[in-house]
């Protein structure tokens, strides 16, 4: 950014969003201020394209925005309610998939998911929920690892191999199969080198991995997303790591 | 249609802790002012013990036994407008935290190893309902018209969403009153 040619320009729901060369219409929007939802996408890091929030109209198709080069007079629809609504079904799923209790998680408040769920005014998960039996790894000392949280953004994978340079996490598996797993012969968090201290251990945006003894240090009510909505708080220059 | 008639009004709890009702509760003065507007059927309140023909149902808790089948049907069938209170009602919330042990797993860890004053029993009285072996968000067996989330939602949310609903306009929530803590 700040780069010279920035003369070219796209539009966002008709709000002229100007782009340099090499930057995705997220890139782009962020930078000029124009929410697009996500939960996969953090600007730390490589687009990964994967949660689907973020899919805006291009000149009339739908695209990722956080994969997709921004290009000279392209016409992108974004805040609409047809993407919305598409938006709201995404995360519902995402909710019925897993099992996110939120009374009884401790990144309630914190959590990217809920805060989407919240901007999207999603009154149920609506669906039928598949209530999978899904592991919890508390053999790491500093650090849980609920799967039942997981979305499969892969932001600690991301993390953990390009930040960090351990290969903590990793995917494995297909379809509904798919799963996050931890590289280790044990397949536990506690027979790797993963810290606390690890960027992977801060990206989260569920409570699928969380730092143990932190949890209700921060009171329920004076959390990041009690009282500002996530477009605001996404829009903010950097976003602040996942506690 | 009679202009006095007050909204007649039920709820119930089922899978849930009363936290919903206690925060229904938690309007304090305005229970004057919601008792000027409806008139309470079924309901903790009342003791009656089954719902006649109302205009809102409220229910609290998701669906872990057959017995919150059987209530559950009776408001929906009775009910014209249903209400889901509170995170164990839309998605099975707390007690729903048992969905991924089996079933006599959690019977076996709550009477029989620890044991009670009863001594080491699971208790096979046949006045007590089916448990299931998951506990269901309340919209999974009866068609729900309103969803108000939170655990619970604050007496100020409750009363901004039941007013809006009696006084006939589309219930909306402000962003901090849309909570699923």
């Amino acid at each position: 950014m700040g780069a010279p040619a920035m003369s070219k320009t796209m539009t966002i729901d008709g709000k002229n969003v100007p782009f340099s060369d090499g930057q995705t219409i997220m890139d782009a929007a962020l930078a000029a201020g124009v929410y697009i939802p996500h939960l996969c996408h953090n600007p730390q890091f490589e687009p990964h394209g994967s949660c689907k929030l973020c899919v805006v109209s291009v000149n009339g198709r739908n695209m990722t925005s956080c994969t997709m080069p921004a290009a000279k007079d392209m016409v992108v629809a974004n805040n609409t309610p047809e993407l919305n609504s598409d938006r709201k079904a995404l995360v519902q799923m995402l909710f019925v998939e897993g099992n996110h209790i939120c009374p009884a998680c401790e990144a309630s408040g914190n959590c990217q998911l809920q805060a989407a769920a919240y901007y999207l005014e999603m009154l149920s998960p609506h669906y039928t929920h598949f209530y999978q039996p899904r592991a919890v790894d508390a053999s790491h000392p500093e650090i849980f690892l609920d799967l039942n949280r997981c979305i499969l953004c892969e932001l600690c994978v991301r993390a953990s191999r390009e930040v960090d340079g351990k290969n903590v996490f990793g995917i494995s598996g297909r379809g509904i199969g798919t799963r996050l797993v931890v590289n280790a012969a044990s397949g536990r968090l506690g027979d790797t080198n993963f810290a606390a201290t690890d960027k992977a251990a801060h990206v989260c945006p569920t409570g699928a991995i969380l730092i143990k003894r932190q949890g209700y240090k921060i009171p329920i009510g004076q959390r990041t997303f009690d009282h500002k909505n996530i477009s605001e708080v996404q829009m903010e220059p950097m976003e602040p790591d996942h506690e | 249609m009679n202009e006095q008639r007050k909204i007649r009004l039920a709820t119930c709890s089922l899978a849930g802790c009363f936290g919903c009702h206690m925060s229904l509760l938690d309007i304090d003065e305005k229970l004057f002012d919601l008792l000027a507007m409806v008139e309470f059927d079924r309901t903790p309140f009342t003791d009656i013990k089954h719902c006649g023909p109302c205009d809102i149902g409220i229910v609290e808790g998701g669906v872990s036994n057959a017995e919150n089948v059987h209530v559950l049907k009776e408001f929906r069938k009775n009910c014209k407008v249903l209400v889901a209170i509170g995170a164990c009602a839309i998605t099975g919330g707390v007690p729903a935290l048992r969905n991924n042990i089996d079933l006599w797993d959690c019977f076996q860890e709550v009477y029989l190893y620890e044991g009670g004053l009863e001594g080491n029993q699971i208790p096979n009285d046949p006045e007590l309902p089916l448990p299931f072996d998951k506990v269901y968000p309340v919209y999974e067996v009866v068609k729900v018209d309103y969803f108000l989330p939170g655990c619970p939602p604050s007496a100020d949310t409750i009363w901004k969403f039941l007013t809006d609903l009696i006084e006939g306009r589309e219930p909306k929530l402000d962003y901090e009153m849309l909570r699923y803590d």
